[in-house]
């Protein structure tokens, strides 16, 4: 592959790795909600990840040209093929840590997609445009979430603060560049993640305020999901869970 | 006559139905969540064109994930077979991004008429679908599928799915 293809693919591979593990891991929930409605919103979260996945991982696909499909990449790699940031390989934890992880990842997404849906590569703004509209509904709920828990009744104030604690050190990951991404820069494909920060610390800081709860103050960030250096303990195990019929069953269909 | 005999591709050409009549026969195809309301009226079926003597259908997504998409294809190829189409190719097109401003007048009227409030751009529905009552409230953004929102009417105290606007 062209290394400007090559660097264009390992994009896509970060977009789709990121709605296919965070979809994954939300779906666990689905039928252990504390209530049904949220169960319902859960499984429908992870529902649009997944559907987003198809589109990130086949266009994926299709510029690798191997022939190989979304359901190929999503579940024939290896730990080390995958490309999404730590944040979403995170355990759920509690529901609160969830939706605060929810959250994190919402914001960042909605506003990344509002920025690819002007991409110079056609088939990326139109997933974009599509994604958009969906990431909209989750930015809103994720938030208002948060909200209704960090301003809560004490225990859900403190659970939310510590979740923004256990999870915060994940956030700066979404917002390092490569030189994938100066590539995907010097073509017009993708805006330069660190260009992303004001506009994300803006909207984050807004609505934690609004929940009552405190960013931490350290600036330390986790790496090594975004470029398949060092994934964390816990994406092997999700993959034993994704990828297991697959495994087990090679090319099963239905 | 040979006068009167028409090549091949004329032949094929008069036998083709338009697609004004693939979109008629395909308004008779329900959505398979909500039954009283077609693919048309829901505005999916994007382009109907034919390429000789192929039959070709754009279709976009509701939603990325729905998994109605996949058995809406379906329901579409048996519902052309029926009709004696055989050679027909469905292509999934995501732009423009499918938006409930496509939704027919007859479709959202079937909708309310079935329970369900149809999408409103103020972003919640007009009304209570059941006692038409006014007095609302949003129970969960997401409902029973990926295009609804469960709401309340607190007047007659239904529930009732409000299908999302976007």
């Amino acid at each position: 592959m062209p290394k400007q293809d090559e660097a264009l693919f390992q994009f896509l591979l970060r977009m789709g790795d990121n709605t296919l593990v965070l979809g994954h891991r939300v779906s666990e929930w689905c039928g252990h909600s504390p209530v049904l409605e949220e169960d319902i919103a859960l499984a429908n979260t992870a529902l649009d990840l997944i559907g987003q996945t198809q589109f990130w991982l086949g266009l994926a696909g299709e510029v690798e040209g191997k022939e190989r499909s979304a359901d190929d990449l999503a579940f024939l790699r290896d730990v080390w093929d995958f490309r999404s940031i730590l944040l979403v390989e995170l355990p759920n934890g509690d529901f609160g840590q969830t939706l605060m992880r929810q959250f994190l990842f919402d914001a960042w997404q909605s506003i990344m997609l509002g920025r690819l849906m002007s991409s110079s590569e056609k088939r990326i703004a139109d997933i974009a445009e599509k994604a958009s509209k969906e990431v909209a509904y989750h930015v809103e709920r994720s938030a208002g979430t948060v909200v209704g828990l960090g301003d809560g009744t004490e225990e859900s104030h403190q659970r939310m603060q510590a979740a923004l604690e256990y999870l915060w050190p994940y956030v700066g990951e979404m917002f390092m560049s490569d030189e994938i991404d100066a590539e995907m820069v010097k073509r017009g494909i993708a805006p330069d993640p660190t260009s992303l920060r004001e506009e994300y610390d803006a909207l984050v800081g807004r609505v934690l305020r609004e929940a009552t709860l405190t960013i931490p103050d350290d600036p330390f960030a986790h790496k090594g999901g975004k470029t398949g250096k060092q994934h964390s303990e816990h994406l092997g195990h999700i993959l034993t869970q994704m990828q297991w019929l697959q495994r087990a069953y090679p090319g099963a269909n239905w | 006559m040979a006068t009167t005999r028409l090549s091949r591709r004329k032949l094929v050409a008069v036998m083709r139905p338009s697609p004004d009549q693939i979109r008629d026969w395909l308004d008779a195809v329900p959505d398979p969540e909500i039954p009283v309301i077609s693919v048309v009226d829901l505005g999916i079926v994007r382009a109907i064109h034919w390429e000789d003597d192929t039959l070709n259908i754009a279709i976009t997504p509701t939603y990325s994930g729905c998994p109605a998409t996949s058995v809406i294809a379906m329901d579409i190829e048996m519902a052309l077979h029926a009709k004696g189409l055989n050679k027909i190719v469905l292509k999934q097109q995501i732009s423009p991004a499918w938006s409930t401003d496509w939704l027919s007048e007859k479709g959202r009227a079937a909708l309310e008429n079935y329970g369900i409030a149809p999408p409103q751009a103020a972003g919640g529905p007009e009304r209570c679908p059941n006692c038409k009552g006014t007095n609302l409230e949003k129970v969960s953004q997401f409902g029973s599928t990926p295009c609804k929102a469960l709401w309340r009417c607190t007047e007659c105290l239904e529930p009732f799915d409000y299908f999302k606007c976007i």
